[in-house]
C-alpha cells in the first residue's frame, strides 16, 4: 500500500535575524553573505521555543491540513539533531502534547538529511501495512550549536520546523526514496555535545565546518543522488515539476538543478528568508508550496537533502 | 582536438562567465575574474570533470590564475 502525503504543515518563529544585523556583530556584509549562500535573514527561536514547541505547531498544521485528529496517529517520527535533552527524545514530548494515546514516537538523527531519513522509515512502515496514519515532522534550533562569533556558521543557521501526516492511499505517494551515509567525512561537519568533565564544557561545542569541503561533496553527491533517483524510475528530468531541496546554500541548490536542467522556476526555495534550518528544511519548503499553491496534486516533486554525517537522500513522491 | 590550454580556458568562461579575452595567463580568478571562494571550488570540480582526474584539496589551494590551472593540468594528463 503507497504511503501518500495527507497534509502538511510548518512553523517559524517569529523573530527575525537579518544579515544588516549581523554585520554588527561579526565582520561581515549583508552582499557577501547573499552572494555566497542567498540568505537574506533568518528565524531565530525565542528562549521559550525549541524543537517541541515547533515541532508540535507545525504538527497541528498538518494534522489540520490531513483532517485527521492526533488521536488518528500511529506513529510519530521526528527527525531532529537538536533537542532540549539527551532523553527523553523530541518525539515522546511531541507526543505528550498532542495525544493521551500510547502512540509510538522516537527520534531519527541523520543532521540536515533527517527529515528525508525519517520519511524514508515512515515509507516502509505504511508500505508493510504495519500502520496507517504517521506524523513525520523535522524542527531544528541549530542557531544555538552556532558560536556566536563565528562568521562561517551564525550566517547559515535559523531554526524552525515542517511536518508531514503520511498516510496509506491507494494509488503514487512515495514512489522511491534513496538513502546514503558517509562517515569518514565526520570530521567537516559537526556539533560535539557539551562535554560535563572539561573545566570549559561549552568550549568545544560549538559547530565546526569546512565550509568549501563540505560544498564540494555535497555538490557531487547531490548531482550523483538525483540522477540516480530519476533513472530508478526511467524518467527524465523533464517529468519533475518541483525540485524540492534542503536549503542549505543558493549555490549548492543551483548546481543540483543545473545537473536536472531544471530552470530555478520549478525549484522551491525559502532559503531568502529562512536561511538553514536542518531537519526542518524540505517540510517547510514543501508545505509554502503546497499552500502557496504552487504544488498541485498530481505534480512529481523531488525531494533531497545532505547533511552532516555526512549523510543525504532523496524522495521521488507523487503528490 | 582541442589544446589543453584551450579546454581549460572554455571551462573558465563557461565556470566564471567571463569573456575569452579576458581569461589572460596570468589573470587572478579572485583579483581579475570576480571569482569568490566557493566559484573557485566549482572551477577546480569542472576540470576535474573534463580531464577526468582528482585534484588534492591542497592542489587545488595553489590553482589561483589561469596560468596555474592550465600548468596543474599539463603536469598531470601525461600530455
Amino acid at each position: 500500500m503507497p504511503s501518500v502525503i495527507a497534509g502538511t504543515g510548518h512553523y517559524l518563529p517569529a523573530q527575525r535575524l537579518t544579515n544588516t544585523m549581523l554585520e554588527q556583530r561579526v565582520e561581515t556584509s549583508h552582499e557577501w553573505i547573499v552572494e555566497r549562500t542567498g540568505i537574506h535573514e533568518r528565524r531565530i527561536a525565542k528562549d521559550s521555543e525549541n524543537t517541541v514547541t515547533m515541532g508540535v505547531a507545525a504538527a497541528r498544521q498538518a494534522l489540520q491540513a490531513a483532517h485527521l485528529h492526533a488521536d488518528d496517529i500511529d506513529l510519530i517520527i521526528v527527525a531532529t539533531t537538536s533537542g532540549d535533552y539527551a532523553f527523553p527524545s523530541v518525539a515522546c514530548e511531541i507526543q505528550a502534547q498532542l495525544t493521551t494515546n500510547s502512540t509510538p514516537a522516537f527520534d531519527v538523527g541523520a543532521a540536515c538529511a533527517g527529515f528525508i531519513f525519517a520519511l524514508s522509515v515512515a515509507d516502509q512502515y505504511i508500505c508493510a501495512g504495519t500502520y496507517r496514519h504517521i506524523l513525520v515532522i523535522g524542527t531544528d534550533v541549530l542557531s544555538r550549536f552556532c558560536n556566536p562569533e563565528d562568521r562561517n556558521t551564525i550566517v547559515l543557521f535559523g531554526d524552525g520546523a515542517g511536518a508531514v501526516v503520511l498516510s496509506a492511499g491507494d494509488e503514487g505517494g512515495i514512489l522511491s526514496t534513496h538513502l546514503y551515509s558517509a562517515g569518514e567525512f565526520a570530521n567537516l561537519l559537526g556539533v560535539k555535545h557539551a562535554s560535563r568533565t572539561s573545566a570549559d564544557p561549552l568550549a568545544e561545542a560549538w559547530m565546526f565546518m569546512q565550509g568549501r569541503e563540505v560544498f564540494k561533496v555535497a555538490v557531487t553527491k547531490l548531482s550523483e543522488l538525483v540522477i540516480e533517483t530519476l533513472a530508478a524510475h526511467q524518467l527524465t528530468p523533464a517529468a519533475i515539476d518541483w525540485l524540492v531541496p534542503h536549503q542549505a546554500n543558493m549555490r549548492i541548490i543551483s548546481a543540483t538543478a543545473k545537473k536536472l536542467e531544471l530552470p530555478l522556476t520549478q525549484v522551491v526555495t525559502t532559503l531568502a528568508y529562512t536561511g538553514n534550518t536542518s531537519a526542518a528544511s524540505v517540510p517547510i519548503a514543501l508545505d509554502t508550496a503546497i499552500r502557496d499553491g504552487r504544488i498541485q496534486r498530481g505534480h512529481k516533486l523531488l525531494l533531497e537533502a545532505f547533511g552532516g554525517g555526512f549523510a543525504w537522500g532523496s524522495a521521488l513522491i507523487d503528490y | 582536438m582541442s589544446t589543453i590550454e584551450e579546454r581549460v580556458k572554455k571551462i573558465i568562461v563557461e565556470q566564471l562567465g567571463v569573456k575569452e579575452e579576458e581569461v589572460k595567463p596570468e589573470a587572478s580568478f579572485e583579483n581579475d575574474l570576480g571569482a569568490d571562494s566557493l566559484d573557485i571550488v566549482e572551477l577546480v570540480m569542472a576540470l576535474e570533470e573534463e580531464f577526468d582526474t582528482e585534484i588534492p584539496d591542497e592542489e587545488a589551494e595553489k590553482i589561483r590564475t589561469v596560468e596555474a590551472a592550465i600548468e596543474y593540468v599539463k603536469s598531470h594528463s601525461g600530455e
